[in-house]
């Protein structure tokens, strides 16, 4: 999409652009949307093969039961914490300094959790059975606790989306959204809180779904109460990261857009808070894995060491994660000097980013082929092309629902008296 | 009174000849599947071959049955499954698989330490003119959910179906025993009610050369195995990840 503008287009679908935004031509929009629908429609494709044919078209077995999906559904969840964090910021704690991107971060989240959703319920054997986690829950299951929080929070994101949506310049017009908008956007405080609540467990409960598993003791951690320490690191690295991706996310629309959309100072400030938060997450992660390797895998009867002697999941990649996509970024980002530089700033988002995905490809797919009998081998596990495919096709869906979402609403709100060329 | 149902395999008389896992797949109607791979495939019993891990003269090799071991504290399986498809009966002890109300997110093989939970990847089937000999007392299972040994569930309630004829509130052992014990050639598993004292099983489960695998992990598993080689018990009982650590430490000692 390049900067093209549209001042009296006799297409229609000027129309539905909001007044004195600048976009570009509806031929350029479809032409930047024809390859990412392409691979939409090879993502239903290979799902559909999996939900027809069954999950023996994926290279998952009955050793490696969890793989490339669950890794991934962990990733963006993580990733699209910024909604629930950015809504917590703004009503909550009344930090109205982001509110410029709080529509963006609503539609980030309800990209990543409607797409999470989507790939959990190819993921299941049975998903027309999903409501039975409803009916008869079992109270002592993680699961039961992601089930519940996700399927609650992706609600609440609905109804934050709602009003976004409603705000279209033609929808506007219609008196009864107009009032439904209003009375919707008045309810938006309370939902930033619900939402807050829900996310707070469904992002704990997601990293207590590995640590609560005794049987895997390079992902069972002990804790406080029912929650295993990855319950409280998740939370921690959800709401660290989740800013950074924010950033990341708003960087690459003004590059593709070739528009400046919102101040530098919001992206500072998004890097301090998300700085800070990395460095606390750094040092909590240091130390549960210091009493992992001390206290709890020995008392299991475990030798700690030796599960990083299986290539290529040595000891680097906790040092990638601890120092590499940890305390780098979190220096990056909350330093004020290196936060200036614009290209600091977003290499640090990047590494904040990939130390979040890193994390859950260690707890899913390594815990997984990691040895538990002694007489057990390393397992491997490649996706299949349906896996990949799946997951680009909901990579797609999230391209196709922002880039209709950013020409038709208005995503990026300046702030009362601030001016930017935003193009809202 | 409740019973505690479990087993000692031993393993110094496995010759890992398979009958265990042909009657087992046979009683309790495991799909064939010819597509399937050693890691796609339903195996409720699996014999696994062992080595200490040596070459040539030095080598040795064991047959170590592995099943759903009924683990009775903190049951992994059961304490994970979001729609309690998994329960122990705590009649039996048995823990059992409702595949009717399984999900099949996979949760229960992922949190399993021993492998013992299998998932259907494809719709059964079998050879034609081979369900004519499936067992009528035993619900095949669908696509898409999962499914493990059950210590032949069906021969408990035609136990239990016995007793009450009989009028009896006690099953007699002897009428319940599970498929693998049956055809075992070399009788070296042995079943029987680990909750009381006088059963030989529960005996032999204290044998000094009795173990249990991964039993320090404290999930109180009810499947014990038995073997006069120390390498063997020191190989199931190593905390190691390999297997040839496990028999050097016994060189070693």
């Amino acid at each position: 999409m390049s900067s093209t503008t549209i001042t009296s287009s006799p297409l229609a679908d000027s129309r539905w652009i909001a007044r004195g935004a600048e976009r570009t031509t509806l031929s350029r929009f479809l032409l930047w949307l024809a390859p990412w629908v392409g691979l939409l429609a090879l993502g239903v494709y290979a799902a559909g093969l999996c939900l027809y044919y069954g999950l023996n078209q994926t290279n998952m077995d009955n050793r490696f039961a969890f793989g490339l999906w669950i890794f991934l559904d962990l990733g963006i969840i993580a990733l699209g914490a910024g909604a629930f964090f950015t809504g917590f910021l703004v009503y909550i704690l009344k930090r109205v300094d982001l509110r410029p991107v709080l529509n963006t971060a609503v539609v980030v989240g309800f990209i990543c959790y409607s797409g999470a959703v989507a790939i959990l319920m190819i993921d299941v054997g049975q998903p027309l059975r999903a409501w039975f986690t409803f009916w008869h829950p079992n109270t002592h299951s993680m699961l039961t606790e992601v089930t519940f929080c996700i399927s609650c929070y992706l609600l609440v994101l609905c109804l934050e989306y709602i009003p976004i949506v409603l705000r279209n310049r033609q929808l506007r017009k219609l008196p009864s959204f107009l009032v439904f908008e209003h009375q919707l956007h008045k309810l938006v405080p309370v939902l930033a809180g619900i939402g807050t609540l829900l996310s707070f467990f469904h992002q704990g409960s997601l990293g207590g779904l590995y640590g609560v598993l005794r049987g895997r003791p390079f992902a069972f951690r002990q804790g406080f109460f029912i929650w295993p320490s990855t319950f409280f690191l998740f939370i921690l690295s959800a709401i660290a990261t989740g800013p950074s991706f924010l950033m990341l996310v708003t960087a690459t629309v003004e590059k593709v857009t070739g528009r400046h959309l919102v101040v530098r100072e919001v992206y500072r400030r998004l890097g301090s808070i998300s700085g800070v938060l990395l460095a606390i997450y750094v040092a909590a992660k240091s130390i549960d894995t210091l009493v992992w390797l001390n206290v709890t895998s020995p008392s299991e009867g475990f030798a700690p060491w030796q599960f990083y002697m299986h290539k290529p999941f040595g000891l680097p990649i906790l040092f990638a994660e601890i120092a590499l996509f940890g305390l780098l970024p979190a220096f990056l980002l909350s330093y004020r000097r290196a936060a200036m530089h614009r290209g600091w700033l977003l290499t640090g988002a990047a590494l904040a980013c990939g130390g979040v995905l890193l994390n859950r490809f260690v707890l899913t797919v390594q815990t997984l082929a990691l040895p538990t009998l002694s007489f057990d081998e390393f397992l491997r596990y490649t996706p299949s092309w349906q896996e990949v495919a799946s997951f680009a096709g909901v990579i797609a869906y999230g391209v196709i629902i922002y880039s209709l979402s950013y020409r038709y609403l208005p995503l990026f709100t300046p702030l009362k008296g601030e001016e930017h060329v935003s193009g809202d | 009174m409740s019973a505690r149902y479990g087993m000692v395999i031993d393993l110094d008389r496995c010759t890992g000849c398979g009958a265990c896992m042909v009657a087992c797949a046979a009683e309790n109607n495991v799909a064939a599947l010819p597509q399937a791979t050693a890691r796609t495939g339903l195996t409720p019993m699996l014999v696994r071959k062992v080595s200490n891990g040596m070459e040539g003269g030095a080598r040795r090799e064991v047959f170590i049955p592995i099943m759903c071991m009924h683990c009775e504290h903190d049951t992994p399986c059961v304490r994970v499954c979001p729609q309690q498809a998994v329960e122990v009966d705590k009649a039996t002890g048995i823990v059992m698989q409702v595949p009717q109300r399984c999900l099949g997110c996979r949760y229960c093989m992922t949190a399993c330490p021993y492998h013992a939970r299998y998932f259907n990847w494809w719709d059964p089937s079998w050879p034609s003119g081979m369900e004519k000999s499936l067992n009528p007392g035993v619900a095949t299972r669908m696509r898409g959910v999962v499914e493990k040994c059950n210590l032949c569930h069906a021969r408990l309630h035609s136990a239990k179906e016995k007793a009450a004829a009989q009028g009896k509130r006690e099953i007699d052992l002897a009428d319940y025993v599970p498929a693998c014990l049956e055809a075992c050639p070399t009788g070296a598993i042995r079943f029987g009610n680990l909750a009381d004292p006088r059963d030989p099983v529960t005996q032999e489960s204290h044998s000094p050369h009795a173990f249990r695998l991964l039993a320090r992990i404290g999930t109180e598993p009810k499947v014990y195995y038995k073997s006069r080689k120390a390498w063997v018990r020191a190989l199931a009982e190593s905390v190691s990840g390999r297997a040839s650590e496990a028999a050097s430490e016994v060189k070693n000692v």
